[in-house]
């Protein structure tokens, strides 16, 4: 008995920390987005009323929340396959044969990952100019005509996104690559002798072999896209016209600079259910996949 | 051969271009101020100058906000290693009521957004005073699922032989947990520390919203706050940028070896 409570004193702190820090609040948020809760509220909790679904269906009556909604999707369709995409190609180069300087190779490409986003994001705002900028007049050089990448709306997700991929794509590179190398050389010998090309082989073999891994880092890569905020925050304030304003920079700016709380929650809580829906859904299919 | 030239280079060809905006951002904050706006985009310095730096330092309060960043990221380092290891090593070899089903819970709770606890742990750290204090910024950073789930899978490698031959010696749970455990969870203590650092110095979103004071901010925080007025200065943002990445890239250079192995801890056997 005496040793059941010497092992709660182990956990106890981080329990209490994760209960108080983290679990409270995420209670809190639902309950919070049921109410009205707005600088009157700050100053007065007697001001605080309970208003029923009311900042919901205020969201679904405001055509920025739906902007912000398709913004954050647009984010997330380009960049998580472009991502992933890359990493994989990036895995493959660093574990096929005839690389040379592999560990080189790997730290250079993970460096991005670590390195501090507002200060990449800064460093991508300016490589981004239209005017002075080294991305423009590279495409110069090759013939194509200046885009004024963060200045027009058409544009500038699409900007962030390159800057995404490239600050991330080192990150699941790493974990795709500790998957290449769980794949024995029999089963590309067996391929082989099957008659298997380069591409039957990676279809074959280095596919299905990887398929559990990618499944985990889609769902992360997913996951971590729809919380885009400190690229726009930095790069496009969230412009021009709005075609940067994802739904994390939304609900900051309704939290805390119109102190909108309450609604800044309903987003928050809108945001949650997209990503456990999302979530289960790639699971489900998951399973569906490799019953098949 | 063919093969090998083109593998060799596109692995050059991606390298190229991962590196160059960061060479490009070391190269532009020894220009001086305005030499980087003219086109076409000037690739190196005609005269290098420290100019830039010199400005961030002596004339915009530069170096509280990296000792500000440092202190709350060695603070943030403590704190994780006090909380998360001993939760760990608890999860992996102690047996208490509930346990596993306390463990999968937590893992469950991983898909929760840390944004969506955000609005309410503002309030929370407005009614405990502790907006516009260190004391804030760490608040969420105590404990973290995913410090615990890493320690604790180092921990199950633990054999409880040598847990048992020191319990039946009359050693007490925690005599063993630092004369036993510490010594063999080394590793893994220093992936956990820097993953703290560098996930606290290169925090933005929450710092941004809990430090009010302009002489409490973090480097990130200051730098974004910077950018915003200092549109045009590319030079002197640039330097600010390489203020803010060599500690971080020079940790992670120092002890890389450590960080991917916590990468990898949290994705594949996860």
């Amino acid at each position: 008995m005496s040793r059941e409570l010497t092992a709660w004193t182990f956990v106890a702190p981080a329990l209490a920390a994760l209960g108080l820090f983290f679990a409270l609040p995420v209670v809190a948020a639902l309950l919070l987005s049921f109410t009205d809760f707005d600088i009157y509220a700050l100053a007065d909790l007697g001001n605080l009323r309970f208003v029923g679904l009311d900042n919901y269906l205020a969201l679904a009556r405001t055509p920025l929340f739906w902007k912000a909604l398709g913004n954050t999707a647009e984010f997330v369709i380009l960049g998580v396959p472009l991502s992933i995409a890359l990493s994989l190609g990036a895995a493959l180069l660093v574990n096929s044969r005839v690389a040379r300087w592999r560990g080189v190779f790997r730290t250079i490409y993970f460096a991005p990952v670590v390195t501090t986003l507002v200060a990449v994001a800064l460093i991508w705002r300016y490589l981004f100019q239209a005017r002075y900028g080294l991305i423009d007049w590279a495409l110069g050089r090759v013939g194509i005509a200046p885009i004024d990448w963060l200045g027009d709306p058409a544009w500038a997700m699409p900007a962030i996104v390159i800057f995404a991929v490239w600050k991330n794509f080192g990150y699941n590179m790493i974990i795709l690559l500790a998957g290449l190398q769980t794949i024995p050389d029999e089963l590309y010998e067996a391929a082989r002798i099957d008659g298997a090309g380069a591409w039957g082989q990676f279809r074959h073999v280095t596919l299905p072999a990887l398929a559990p891994i990618m499944l985990v880092v889609s769902i992360l890569t997913v996951a971590g896209y729809f919380q885009l905020f400190a690229e726009p925050y930095v790069m496009t304030q969230g412009g021009p016209v709005e075609s940067t304003t994802s739904i994390i920079y939304m609900m900051v700016d309704q939290g805390f600079k119109f102190w909108n709380l309450g609604v800044a929650t309903a987003i928050a809580v809108v945001l949650f259910a997209i990503l456990l829906s999302l979530t289960l859904a790639q699971l489900a299919l998951a399973r569906r996949w490799s019953r098949a | 051969m063919k093969r090998a030239v083109a593998v060799n280079g596109l692995l050059a060809l991606l390298a190229l271009v991962t590196l160059v905006p960061l060479a490009w951002m070391v190269s532009v904050s020894l220009m001086a101020p305005g030499d980087a706006a003219h086109t076409p985009p000037p690739l190196l310095p005609d005269h290098a100058t420290f100019t830039n730096y010199t400005m961030l330092f002596a004339r915009l309060d530069m170096a509280r906000y990296f000792a500000n960043s440092l202190a709350l990221a060695i603070l943030a380092t403590l704190l994780s290693l006090t909380f998360n290891v001993t939760a760990g090593y608890a999860f992996a070899k102690l047996h208490f009521r509930g346990r596993d089903r306390l463990f999968r819970l937590l893992i469950a709770a991983l898909v929760i957004p840390a944004q969506v606890a955000m609005i309410p742990l503002f309030l929370l750290c407005k009614e405990l005073g502790l907006v516009n204090s260190f004391a804030g910024v760490l608040a969420p950073n105590l404990a973290t699922i995913f410090g615990i789930f890493l320690v604790r899978q180092y921990a199950l490698s633990i054999p409880d032989e040598m847990l048992e031959a020191a319990r039946v010696d009359g050693a007490g749970e925690w005599r063993i947990f630092g004369h036993i455990v510490l010594p063999g969870l080394a590793p893994i203590l220093i992936t956990l520390a820097i993953i703290a650092f560098l996930t606290s110095w290169s925090d933005f979103l929450w710092p941004l919203i809990i430090l009010n004071d302009a002489d409490k901010q973090t480097l990130p925080v200051a730098l974004a706050g910077l950018a915003r007025e200092h549109v045009q200065d590319i030079e002197l943002m640039m330097a600010g940028a390489v203020v803010t990445l060599v500690p971080v890239l020079l940790l992670f250079l120092a002890l890389q070896r450590f960080y991917v192995r916590g990468l990898l801890a949290g994705s594949v056997k996860g």
